[in-house]
C-alpha cells in the first residue's frame, strides 16, 4: 500500500497511452485533420495564436488537435514551442491604416470615409441552432456568398476613424515615442517591472487570457472604474509585416497577418495636466477576435489612470493585479500545481494542528474521560 | 558546468531529444540565466529578476528549478531529482526524464553521487558536500507576499530592510497560540541581510541550509526570480530570544528503517484510524535498510515487502 501513493514511471506511461486513446475517441469516426481545424475552427485557431503569441495557423491547429480542443492547453503547447525559436529580427510597426479591410465599423459616426463594412460577423445572427449544419456538406442557413456579391475586401486603404477626431484636436495625440532610439519593451525576454509602461502593458494584454480581460473590461462598464467608452472603430483584415534587413537598409514585406484592431474613444473631463479631450484605449489582437480586442482596449484605458491623474480605485486599474494575473499559461499551471503531492507540507500542518488542538482542549475534557 | 556551442558535448551519443539544444534551452537563454545566478550568488538572498521562459512543463510545476538546472548542467553532471523527498513521485520522475531526454545526462537516486540535486519541498537528509549544487523549485519567492501583495512595496521593504511586519506576524502567532504557527516555508535571514523564503520545505529542513558547504540555488519560473545561498553562508530562521526556533518532532520512528531523526510522512493504512510513519527521504531510508536497520513494518509479518 505504501508504494501506491508514489506514482512512478509506469503509471505516467500508462496515463499517456490512455490520453492518446481519449484524444482519438471512437476509431470508427474519421480522424480530424489539422487542415480542417485551421479552416473550419478558424476562430479557435485565432485565439490560440494570439494567446500563444505565435502567428502560425498550422502549428496552432496542431496544438488544438493535440490538446483535444482544450484551447488553454493548446496555447501552452504553442508557447512552449515558441520559446525554442531563435529571434531573427524585429519587424517594422505594422500600419493598420493600410489594412486590407474585411470588416470595419464605427459606433461613433453614422458614416465615415471608407464606409461601414459589416463583413463576416455573428452580431446580427439569431442564436438559433442551425440543424442543417449537423448534416454534412451544408453551408448553413445563409448559404455561401454569391461570387458577384459585394463583400470582397476593400482595396483602397481606409483611414482610421480616430484619426479624423485627431485633426480637430478633440482626442489626445498619440505621437511617436519621445526617444526615437528607445526600443519597445519585450515581455517575453525581460520580466515586467512595475510601474510598467504602456508598451509592456499592451503586450501583456495582447496575449492575456480572453476570459479574464473580458471580465475586467466588463467590470469597468459596471462602475468598477468608469471609462465612458465608445467604440470609435473596430477593424479586421490583413496587414503586411515588414522588416528592414541590415544589408538592404530598406523595408521588405515578409508576409501578411490577420489582425483585429479596436480604438476606444473615452470621455475625459481633463485634469490639471491635460485639457478636456477624448482619450484612447487600444486593442490589437491576431486574427478575428473582436471580443478580446474590445476588452483589451477597455482595460488598456483603465490602466492609464496614473498617467491621466485618475485615482486607481478598482481592480481593472490596478496594474499589478491585472498584469500579473492575465497570463493563462502561468495561471493554469499554478492553479493546477495543487494536484502535485504536498505530503510534506501537509504533514507539517498536521503536526502543527494536532499540537494546537492539544493545547486548545480544556483540561475538563480530560477529567471527564 | 559549462557547455559551449550548440552541440550536446562529449555525450552526443546519448539519446537526447532531436531538434532541441542540449538541456532544451538555447545557449543565449542559458547565458542570461547564468548571469542572474552569478548576481544572486553575489548578493545572498536577494531575488534577481530574470527573463523566465515558457518550458514544456507547466508553470508551478518546477519551471524555475528546471531553468536553473538546464543552465548549469553539463554532460559530465549526475542529476538527482526529488519531490517530497522521494525520487519516485510523479513530478520528480517527469523532470528527471525531461533531462535524461534533452541532455542525456546520468541520473541517480543517491544523494552523495549527485552533482546537482533538484528538489521540491525537501532538503535531503544526507548532508550535502562541497561541489554539490542544490536547486530548489520555488512557487512564491517573496517572503513578504502574504503581508503585502504588491511587488512595488515589497521591493522597497527589502531595500530598507523593513522586516518588522514579519516579526510582528510571528509575535501575533505567539500571542494567539503560545508559539509560532508556521510549519513550512519558514522565513530565514540570509547573511544577516535579506529576508528569504526557503520555498515550501518543512521548517525541519531549515537548519540544513545554514553554512552548508553546497551551493543552494532557488528558481521561481512563473514569478521570474532567482536567488541563492553561497556555500558556508549563515542562514538564520527568524525567532525571538524567549521563543527560539524549533523543528518538528515525532513520537514515532520510521516503520521501515527505524530512523528517529528524519522527517516522517504519515501513511494512512486503513479507514479505522490506522497510521504508519515512514521517512520522506526514500534514498536515506533505503540506505539505512541496506545497512541493516529495521522498523516496525520490516521486522514483523511481511519482511521484504515495500
Amino acid at each position: 500500500m505504501y508504494v501506491a501513493v508514489k506514482g512512478g514511471e509506469k503509471a505516467i506511461e500508462a496515463s499517456h497511452r490512455l490520453l492518446d486513446a481519449a484524444r482519438r475517441g471512437d476509431p470508427s469516426v474519421p480522424e480530424v485533420s489539422t487542415r480542417q481545424i485551421s479552416e473550419q475552427l478558424s476562430l479557435a485557431v485565432d485565439r490560440v495564436m494570439a494567446e500563444g503569441s505565435l502567428y502560425d495557423r498550422d502549428l496552432a491547429a496542431l496544438a488544438i488537435k493535440q490538446a483535444q480542443g482544450d484551447l488553454i492547453e493548446a496555447v501552452f503547447l504553442l508557447r512552449a514551442y515558441r520559446t525554442t525559436l531563435p529571434r531573427l529580427g524585429n519587424s517594422e510597426p505594422v500600419d493598420t491604416a493600410q489594412m486590407t479591410i474585411r470588416r470595419r465599423i464605427s459606433a461613433t459616426f453614422k458614416d465615415v470615409p471608407g464606409g461601414q463594412i459589416l463583413g463576416p460577423t455573428y452580431d446580427y445572427t439569431h442564436r438559433l441552432l442551425d440543424f442543417r449544419l449537423a448534416g454534412e456538406n451544408s453551408a448553413g442557413e445563409a448559404g455561401l456568398p454569391d461570387q458577384t456579391e459585394p463583400g470582397a475586401p476593400a482595396d483602397e486603404p481606409v483611414p482610421r476613424v480616430v484619426d479624423l477626431l485627431g485633426r480637430e484636436g478633440l482626442i489626445e495625440e498619440e505621437g511617436a515615442p519621445e526617444d526615437a532610439e528607445a526600443q519597445p519593451a519585450d515581455i517575453t525576454r525581460e520580466p515586467v517591472r512595475f510601474p510598467a509602461d504602456r508598451d509592456a502593458r499592451l503586450q501583456v494584454l495582447a496575449r492575456g487570457d480572453e476570459g479574464f480581460l473580458l471580465a475586467l473590461g466588463y467590470s469597468t462598464q459596471r462602475g468598477f472604474s468608469n471609462t465612458h467608452p465608445f467604440a470609435g472603430e473596430i477593424r479586421y483584415g490583413a496587414v503586411a509585416v515588414e522588416i528592414v534587413p541590415e544589408e538592404l537598409g530598406f523595408a521588405i514585406e515578409i508576409g501578411e497577418i490577420e489582425a483585429t484592431e479596436v480604438q476606444m474613444v473615452n470621455q475625459f473631463k481633463g485634469s490639471s495636466a491635460a485639457p478636456p479631450q477624448f482619450t484612447r484605449g487600444y486593442g490589437l489582437v491576431f486574427g478575428h477576435q473582436e471580443r478580446k480586442a474590445m476588452s483589451m482596449a477597455l482595460v488598456d484605458r483603465a490602466l492609464r489612470c496614473r498617467e491621466l491623474d485618475e485615482a486607481p480605485v478598482s481592480p481593472a486599474q490596478d496594474e499589478e493585479f491585472v498584469l500579473y494575473h492575465s497570463d493563462n499559461v502561468e495561471a493554469s499551471g499554478f492553479v493546477q500545481h495543487l494536484k502535485l503531492p504536498h505530503y510534506v507540507d501537509f504533514q507539517s500542518e498536521l503536526e502543527l494542528i494536532r499540537k494546537l488542538r492539544a493545547e486548545f482542549e480544556p483540561p475538563a475534557a480530560e477529567a471527564a474521560e | 558546468m559549462a557547455t559551449t556551442g550548440a552541440t550536446s558535448g562529449p555525450d552526443a551519443a546519448a539519446p537526447a531529444a532531436e531538434g532541441y539544444n542540449f538541456a532544451y534551452l538555447d545557449e543565449q537563454t542559458k547565458r542570461m540565466i547564468r548571469r542572474a545566478i552569478l548576481k544572486a550568488v553575489a548578493i545572498p538572498g536577494y531575488q534577481v529578476p530574470f527573463g523566465s521562459r515558457e518550458m514544456p512543463l507547466p508553470f508551478g510545476w518546477g519551471t524555475g528549478g528546471i531553468q536553473v538546472t538546464a543552465s548549469i548542467i553539463g554532460p559530465g553532471d549526475t542529476l538527482k531529482v526529488i519531490d517530497q523527498g522521494a525520487d519516485d513521485t510523479v513530478n520528480a520522475v517527469s523532470i528527471r526524464k525531461f533531462f535524461a531526454r534533452t541532455a542525456g545526462v546520468a541520473t541517480t537516486d543517491r544523494t552523495e553521487a549527485a552533482t546537482i540535486v533538484q528538489t521540491r519541498h525537501r532538503i535531503p537528509e544526507t548532508p550535502l558536500g562541497a561541489g554539490q549544487i542544490l536547486v530548489y523549485q520555488v512557487p512564491i519567492p517573496e517572503p513578504l507576499r502574504w503581508l503585502e501583495p504588491r511587488e512595488t512595496e515589497t521591493r522597497k521593504m527589502h531595500a530598507l530592510e523593513e522586516y518588522g511586519p514579519m516579526h510582528v506576524r510571528l509575535y501575533e502567532d505567539i500571542a494567539h497560540f503560545g508559539h509560532i504557527a508556521t510549519s513550512y516555508d519558514y522565513p530565514v535571514r540570509v547573511n544577516g541581510r535579506y529576508l528569504m523564503r526557503p520555498s515550501p520545505i518543512p521548517k525541519f529542513d531549515n537548519p540544513k541550509m545554514d553554512r552548508s558547504p553546497a551551493l543552494q540555488l532557488f528558481g521561481a519560473g512563473r514569478e521570474k526570480r532567482i536567488y541563492a545561498i553561497p556555500p558556508h553562508t549563515e542562514v538564520r530562521s527568524l525567532d525571538f530570544e524567549d521563543h527560539p526556533f524549533e523543528i518538528q518532532q515525532w513520537d514515532d520512528v520510521c516503520a521501515f528503517c527505524g530512523s528517529g531523526d528524519s522527517f516522517l510522512d504519515e501513511i494512512v493504512t486503513d479507514d479505522r484510524g490506522g497510521r504508519m510513519f515512514v521517512c520522506s527521504d526514500t534514498d536515506y531510508c533505503g540506505k539505512r535498510r541496506e545497512a541493516g536497520h529495521t522498523g516496525a513494518a520490516t521486522q514483523t509479518d511481511e519482511p521484504g515487502e515495500a
